[in-house]
């Protein structure tokens, strides 16, 4: 993008379209920063409003609300650390499902599938990500968890009941569940950014691994992922996005409980979800300002990890490579 | 506090839009608030265009908080919600504004036992059990009020709302009023901090978790529990009978609770013999002194027409109606309104 608004791309134009082409460049180019700016500036007044709205709650807990693991609506005692270890642990269960096998489908999607099966998988996979979050949710708490219950915690409790992550009594609603519900959630946009990633890796890539003997398995990792990584990892970001924002599902299967346990067997909470939860009948001004407040942890949160992961991408070098769509 | 108004306002103003662009020559009357009677009420404003064609009503079930807050800002016309207004709330107002019930509603125990015996609990038991005190569902004071009955040895899983709801609030009422150890570490709110157990969204949510997982307890509304066939328990009342959750048990309740001048009442653990002991009512909130005087007019026409014949809808959709004793001073305070 930076190269074709560069003026010595259109250097060998003859002076008088170049003048006309300027006009409708700079046009062009103030509306699209317009456009950028808009954003921007939404950005910025949600915080301004979040944070508005939490005055009261910012002035009587300061910090404290940040390490606090109390919330106590009748004794208007409120923390939001519950909640934020609840928001990034289910998050993060989310992404070490998800990553994995959005990756390994998209692979499978752009590279190995023969061309029939291509488009019809392409539109499930897509389907999947129209599902609405209630519908999912309800899924979650009548299929899904049952057998979990039933089924999955119990051979996890078996085989690596020796680990504190698996330990504990089984309820079905938890931790692990809500992160699985994520993770079914954001495979869709992981996969599907990420097979227009794959599949605008150059042929030329492709074809010179194969010309030096390559694998099929040796193209696709060093011709293609390899190349590809910097863009895969954007998509990883956009999953990421939406993970720490679910709320619906989330509070569907999470099992709402304020705690912070090592066990992924038991109950969690998260920001988003606890808003949804207790903004429509909470009456007070202290507890709807806290509230508030978890809206602007939540902003906080998902800029602070937005931050990091770009900060991770400029470490991870290769070449810049975006999505042609 | 700004964006709440602004988001108030702009509720508001969706619902007046929406009225006017639909409304056509009737006159819109726009009401918000509580979940709960939201069936009911749907009903009575079916039912009301036969009595008076020229006049609609809009009800928007965005909640008790936001009924508060919009009929305080006079975004709407009338404010409904299920627990009563705070001092603090009321003092805040324009204007002073009027309580006035409507129906009763009834919130009964249910839990997950091998073969559904009918169980029989105290109010001591139930909230040392949310208390996470007695943990065991053969614990001797459980059993002991159960003779004959098999409990199993397992570990009792307290299922809780997760959403702010006068269902909740409800129940945390009658909790507080049983048991001291609830009301000084707990107390009662429409979402509180609860000492243990899961917390699921919705009545359908606490059903749901209820119905699949063994050994669990929770608490739903009556009119939930009838619909879903769920197992509930009898519970003793204040006057040390065993009530079964009924409709006539909750009118019951509502007749002999103490309801003071202003109707702002909880009717948790009324003396009545036959009174079911954890019942709540639900409330319409007017302006006494009404601005416009052809909206007021009608508004009170309409509180008229529901407390003399949409009680008797009441029943239909698992609602407890208003004992008549309450009904009469209800209509007298009705008359006070102004226009």
């Amino acid at each position: 993008m930076a190269n074709a608004l560069n003026p010595s791309a259109t250097a060998s134009q003859p002076p008088a379209a170049m003048t006309r082409r300027k006009l409708g460049d700079r046009a062009f180019e103030y509306l699209t920063l317009l456009m950028a700016l808009a954003v921007f500036i939404l950005i910025i007044l949600i915080g301004y409003e979040l944070a508005h709205g939490s005055t009261l709650s910012l002035k009587k807990f300061g910090w404290h609300f940040l390490v606090s693991s109390d919330w106590d609506p009748v004794s208007e005692e409120f923390g939001a650390l519950p909640f934020i270890f609840g928001t990034l642990v289910s998050s993060a269960i989310a992404l070490i499902i998800a990553v994995p096998l959005s990756i390994a489908s998209a692979v499978f999607l752009t590279e190995l599938a023969p061309r029939w099966m291509r488009q019809p998988l392409t539109i499930f996979i897509e389907l999947l990500a129209a599902v609405p979050s209630v519908i999912l949710g309800l899924w979650g708490i009548f299929v899904m968890v049952p057998w979990l219950r039933t089924h999955l915690f119990p051979w996890l409790k078996s085989s690596l009941g020796f680990l504190p992550l698996f330990k504990g009594p089984i309820y079905g609603v938890s931790m692990l569940a809500g992160g699985i519900i994520l993770a079914i959630m954001i495979i869709p946009i992981i996969t599907s950014v990420s097979r227009e990633i794959i599949r605008s890796v150059p042929g030329l890539q492709r074809e010179a691994a194969y010309a030096l003997g390559a694998t099929r398995w040796e193209v696709t990792r060093i011709a293609v992922l390899s190349y590809a990584k910097k863009g895969l990892f954007g998509a990883v970001i956009l999953g990421l996005g939406r993970a720490l924002g679910e709320t619906m599902a989330v509070t569907m299967v999470i099992g709402n409980r304020p705690e912070i346990a090592a066990s992924l067997f038991a109950p969690g909470y998260t920001l988003a979800s606890v808003v949804a939860n207790e903004f429509t009948e909470a009456t007070t001004d202290i507890y709807l300002h806290a509230l508030f407040e978890l809206g602007l942890v939540l902003l906080g949160v998902t800029v602070l990890v937005n931050a990091l992961a770009q900060l991770l991408l400029k470490t991870l070098g290769g070449p810049e490579i975006k999505s042609q769509h | 506090m700004k964006l709440t108004k602004i988001l108030a306002l702009a509720a508001g103003a969706f619902v007046a839009l929406g009225g006017q662009l639909h409304a056509g020559d009737p006159m819109l009357i726009n009401g918000a608030g509580a979940t709960f009677p939201f069936p009911i009420y749907s009903k009575w404003f079916a039912e009301y265009i036969k009595v008076d064609p020229s006049v609609r009503f809009n009800y928007q079930s965005i909640g008790s908080g936001g009924g508060q807050k919009q009929i305080m800002s006079e975004t709407v016309d009338f404010g409904a919600s299920d627990g009563p207004m705070s001092d603090e709330n009321l003092a805040k107002a324009p204007g002073k504004l009027l309580h006035i019930p409507t129906v009763a509603g009834a919130v009964v125990i249910t839990y997950n036992l091998p073969g559904s015996p009918k169980l029989k609990l105290d109010g001591a038991t139930v909230a040392d059990i949310f208390l996470g005190k007695i943990t065991k569902w053969n614990d001797s004071r459980i059993a002991s009020l159960n003779p004959g009955a098999s409990l199993p040895g397992d570990d009792i899983i307290v299922v809780h709302r997760s959403d702010g709801s006068g269902t909740s609030y409800i129940f945390t009422d009658y909790l507080s009023s049983v048991s001291k150890a609830w009301e000084s570490k707990v107390g009662k709110a429409t979402s509180v901090k609860w000492p243990t157990g899961l917390g699921a969204k919705g009545n359908e949510g606490v059903a749901g978790q209820v119905k699949q997982l063994p050994g669990t307890i929770g608490y739903v509304e009556l009119a939930y529990a009838h619909q879903n066939h769920l197992p509930f328990a009898d519970l003793k009342n204040s006057s040390g009978h065993f009530i079964t959750p009924t409709l006539d048990s909750v009118t019951e309740a509502l007749a002999t609770a103490k309801i003071p001048e202003d109707f702002r009442f909880s009717m948790v653990n009324p003396p009545g013999d036959k009174a079911y002991p954890i019942a709540g009512c639900t409330w319409l909130l007017v302006y006494e002194k009404q601005k416009d005087s052809a909206k007021g007019e009608k508004l009170v026409q309409f509180l008229n027409w529901a407390m003399k014949s949409g009680e008797g809808l009441a029943s239909s959709l698992d609602y407890a109606p208003l004992p008549d004793n309450l009904r009469d001073r209800v209509l007298k305070r009705i008359k006070t309104i102004q226009y």
